[in-house]
């Protein structure tokens, strides 16, 4: 990270965009997904921390896009457009989506992890959007934290450190 | 109209009382359990947003010990038990008689870790036994789970079903305190209950008051 850095802070359900020599952070994905979308040439990156898997399961009028993963990734993409981004060059990085409960119940809440890992990848896919890097699931927390100038992804674990992809 | 829109100070009011009762009778469980004096601040109920409930226990990422369960019954919800690395490792000392217990240390963890389960375990049931008393509602704990992780990726889970309807939550906090520990900010648990947004209905019906009036 270059000294001149700044750190972006993306809070729940909310997203952001970062150019270098700035990165861009979450912190305590738990089921909520980071996904990180970037385009290299253009030296621009966005991210949004993704807590529910899709926008028809909002039960009120305003919807905040940023929570959703349809909603989010859709104007994440728009924003990165705006700021010169060419959509056939962008890739992305995606983190969280843990398990960490296995409360015996019914409620569909608690698988809501995978279920937001499954339609991130769905959408990444509706725009050709390629994956190259992930680390999803499992049953610990994470915080992320993107730098694009290298085009790398920190994940912090409580347990296993950090580690880059 | 959002649920949230119709709470006033009256309904919030009622939800610190329903706090009280469940994390006093906890408290009496608590200092029973340590023979220790316990101290017990008084409850708050607050509609926060989902960044502000991130604050609440240090920061997303602060790393926290937590029991949490999930309430289904005729009011569903969720609730934490949070407590810093610290507190717990002093309350597991204490049950356990091994005073050189801590989470990163080599020695062996799973009795403690066992015993912050049943700590977390007697605590919520007593919380909890104590609303549906209160109430005369149906109120069924899920088995309590034991995680030490960071506090954002745990306290989310009980934001899902908020989540829905919007971007804000209604939380009820009380913080349990050990009396001898004198004021460090770290030494204290956090009991979070956190109903789902279609139970605050039953529950102001239960304590004669209508989330419509």
């Amino acid at each position: 990270m270059s000294s001149t850095g700044q750190i972006v802070k993306v809070g729940i359900a909310d997203l952001n965009i970062v150019r270098p020599p700035h990165v861009i952070r979450t912190s305590g994905l738990g089921s909520c997904v980071g996904v990180v979308i970037y385009d290299e040439r253009a030296s621009v990156a966005g991210m949004v921390h993704v807590m529910l898997p899709d926008s028809a399961l909002a039960k009120s009028g305003h919807i905040n896009k940023a929570k959703y993963a349809d909603t989010g990734i859709n104007e994440l993409i728009a924003l990165l457009k705006l700021e010169g981004a060419q959509v056939y060059r962008l890739k992305a990085k995606i983190a969280g989506g843990a398990q960490m409960f296995q409360f015996s119940s019914q409620n569909s809440s608690f698988k809501i992890g995978p279920r937001n890992v499954e339609a991130v990848k769905q959408m990444l896919q509706t725009h050709h959007i390629p994956i190259v890097a992930e680390d999803v699931g499992g049953n610990s927390g994470r915080t992320i934290e993107f730098d694009p100038h290298s085009c790398e992804l920190q994940i912090r674990t409580v347990n296993k450190g950090s580690h880059i992809i | 109209m959002n649920y949230i829109e119709k709470i006033n100070t009256t309904h919030l009011d009622i939800l610190k009382e329903f706090g009280n009762i469940g994390a006093g009778h906890a408290a009496t469980a608590l200092s029973t359990l340590l023979n220790k004096q316990i101290d017990m601040k008084v409850p708050s109920a607050r509609i926060v947003s989902f960044n502000d409930m991130m604050e609440m226990a240090g920061g997303a990422e602060q790393e926290v010990v937590s029991v949490s369960l999930r309430i289904e019954g005729e009011v569903t919800g969720n609730m934490f038990f949070v407590l810093s690395l610290q507190q717990a490792e002093s309350f597991i000392s204490n049950m356990t008689g091994n005073p050189a217990f801590s989470f990163k240390g080599a020695g062996e963890q799973s009795i403690g870790l066992s015993a912050m389960q049943e700590l977390g375990n007697i605590l919520s049931g007593s919380y909890l036994s104590a609303l549906g008393d209160f109430t005369h509602l149906q109120i069924y704990p899920s088995v309590p789970e034991l995680a030490i992780d960071m506090f954002g990726a745990i306290i989310s889970y009980g934001l899902v079903e908020s989540s829905q309807y919007g971007d804000y939550a209604i939380v009820i906090e009380t913080i349990l305190k050990e009396v001898e520990a004198g004021h460090t900010d770290e030494m204290k648990g956090h009991f979070f209950l956190l109903p789902d947004p279609l139970s605050f209905g039953p529950i102001f019906e239960a304590l004669g008051v209508g989330l419509y009036e």
